[in-house]
């Protein structure tokens, strides 16, 4: 495990993006995985492997002995996914413009306005975890979770916001959902987004929603 | 085909599971003693990732409707055909319509089933292992119920021709071969032993935590499952308003979350985490630990990361000496 910091933040979230990227294009041997998390990167290491942790150790210094900054990420691609807004669909929206001391369509405008970035995925497969929220928008969890979320459901959890790939238990503040399937293990690529990945939201009306569709722009 | 007669409290198709895939956060599921269902399917005559049925604490009834080398493996769990008990770790022949029925696990918590020629359900991501946490993957995303029909894989023909030969003049529903493997010592049961490498997040906490978590005795907590086991124990010193972001969490992992129970994360565990990681239980340790059942007590060894990968090659150059050895004895069964 490579530890960057330990704060959630931006310019250290590119940098280990960065990083995990040069790791994981390396195809170091013995490494089956790299895992960026907001401040770390892990190698997950082939349980069966014969591997020597120093000689490890020196191919990752090796490979980090060139600077790595918060460079354009290469395989980052542009995903505006189509969100309905409030509603059953996102049920705390109330909530979040109360806590943010704005109404509603304000929140909406806000929260689609941004672009973020997908720090990690985890949770469950699929689950991304944005950064670029704007800080009025932020509010803890719900003190309880709810026993079941919808799948599809877009959420803040403190500073951060995410999608709910399949219905889940779930404690961050719904304010909407997607048709869009985040996830499946069918696809060729099961998961529709990853680590460095932009995202933007396009609010659409509850008709358009099993309708609306995703847009991908390769980098 | 396999029949489930009925599922038992917890039977899932598993293989070795889905390797690479943590940072798109997929587990890697599969088996919870990988060396249980490998030896199982090495004793069949399968590839060691074919996929086998685990069973959790209580087994399943299951019905053969073809001809097949099985072998039981893992936990010391009840099985019979017919009112008759069956050995385990070992190759047996059985008759098309044989059905076996297990009980209770006696030692461990999973058994496992391997079949000559595998489960056949398609693979997803690679594996055919059950994701029961996302619902992919096995026997339709779950857990068996009664009624459930899998489809098994062709067998290598050569596999036990001579077994088969004495049993089919013996008439009799089964045979089982004369020979078998030793279990090793992932049973370990009451009083086991786990080795543990000190984790990342340890010198943020009081350096008590890692005395106690050393010193211990720790008993296994009815709350535990294949994503993660929960541990009761001496009071470990608070770990609260530690300021720390979630990070990777990998089968072995140990964290410890504000209540001071420290939970061992399983094979099926989430890939990122945010309580503090105080330790690991080492790769090889895995298995054992996933075999403890509630209400049974562990100590943990301190090693350091040199000692865990000796301990890893001798317990590798075991196995590899095993697989040498099955592969022989059954091409002369």
């Amino acid at each position: 495990m490579l530890g960057f910091g330990s704060r959630i933040d931006p310019a250290l979230s590119a940098r280990v993006l960065a990083v995990s990227m040069r790791l994981a294009a390396a195809r170091l041997p013995g490494v089956i995985d790299v895992v960026p998390a907001y401040a770390s990167v892990a190698l997950v290491l082939d349980p069966d492997s014969d591997l020597d942790a120093s000689t490890l150790e020196a191919s990752v210094r090796e490979l980090l002995s060139t600077p790595v900054g918060p460079m354009i990420l290469p395989r980052a691609r542009s995903v505006l996914i189509p969100v309905c807004y409030g509603g059953s669909h996102g049920p705390d929206l109330p909530a979040v413009a109360g806590h943010a001391g704005l109404d509603p369509a304000q929140v909406i405008e806000r929260h689609a306005s941004a672009e973020y970035r997908v720090a990690m995925i985890g949770f469950k497969p699929g689950f991304p975890y944005l950064l670029g929220l704007d800080p009025a928008l932020a509010m803890p969890r719900r003190a309880t979770p709810r026993a079941s979320v919808p799948a599809g459901s877009v959420a803040i959890g403190g500073p951060q916001t995410g999608i709910y790939p399949a219905e889940s238990p779930g404690g961050w503040q719904l304010i909407g959902r997607t048709g869009v399937r985040l996830f499946d293990p069918a696809r060729e690529r099961p998961s529709l987004l990853a680590p460095g990945d932009r995202v933007r939201f396009r609010p659409v009306a509850a008709q358009e929603l099993a309708s609306a569709r995703v847009e991908i722009v390769d980098a | 085909m396999l029949e489930v007669q009925s599922p038992g409290f917890l039977s899932t198709v598993q293989d070795l599971g889905r390797a690479g895939l943590r940072h798109l956060g997929v587990a890697v599921g599969g088996a919870a003693d990988r060396v249980a269902l490998r030896t199982g399917n090495r004793l069949v005559g399968n590839a060691d990732d074919a996929a086998g049925l685990e069973f959790t604490l209580t087994g399943a009834c299951v019905r053969l409707t073809q001809a097949r080398l099985v072998a039981i493996t893992g936990a010391e769990m009840e099985a019979s055909i017919e009112g008759q008990a069956l050995p385990h770790w070992r190759p047996i022949a059985c008759n098309a319509g044989t059905e076996i029925r297990f009980g209770r696990a006696l030692r461990g918590a999973r058994a496992y089933l391997a079949v000559g020629g595998g489960i056949e359900v398609p693979r997803m991501l690679g594996s055919r292992a059950t994701d029961l946490g996302s619902g992919f993957g096995g026997w339709r995303g779950r857990a068996l119920a009664s009624g459930d029909r899998l489809a098994l894989g062709r067998p290598r023909p050569e596999q036990g021709r001579a077994l088969w030969r004495l049993h089919q003049r013996s008439g009799a529903a089964w045979r089982a071969a004369p020979w078998w493997v030793e279990p090793g010592d992932d049973l370990g049961g009451e009083m086991a032993l786990l080795h543990l490498l000190p984790g990342a997040d340890i010198g943020l906490l009081d350096p008590r935590v890692l005395r106690v978590l050393r010193d211990g005795v720790w008993t296994v907590g009815a709350d535990s499952d294949r994503m993660g086991l929960r541990f009761n124990g001496p009071d470990l010193p608070r770990a609260d308003g530690l300021e720390r972001v979630s990070s990777a969490v990998v089968p072995g992992t140990i964290q410890l979350p504000p209540d001071g129970r420290p939970i061992v994360l399983g094979v099926d565990a989430q890939t990122v985490g945010g309580y503090p990681c105080v330790g690991h239980v080492i790769r090889t340790d895995l298995g054992r630990t996933m075999q403890l059942k509630p209400g049974e007590r562990v100590r943990g060894v301190l090693v350091t990361p040199e000692a865990a990968q000796s301990i890893r090659r001798a317990r590798a150059r075991d196995h590899a000496r095993m697989a040498m050895a099955i592969a022989a004895r059954l091409a002369e069964t």
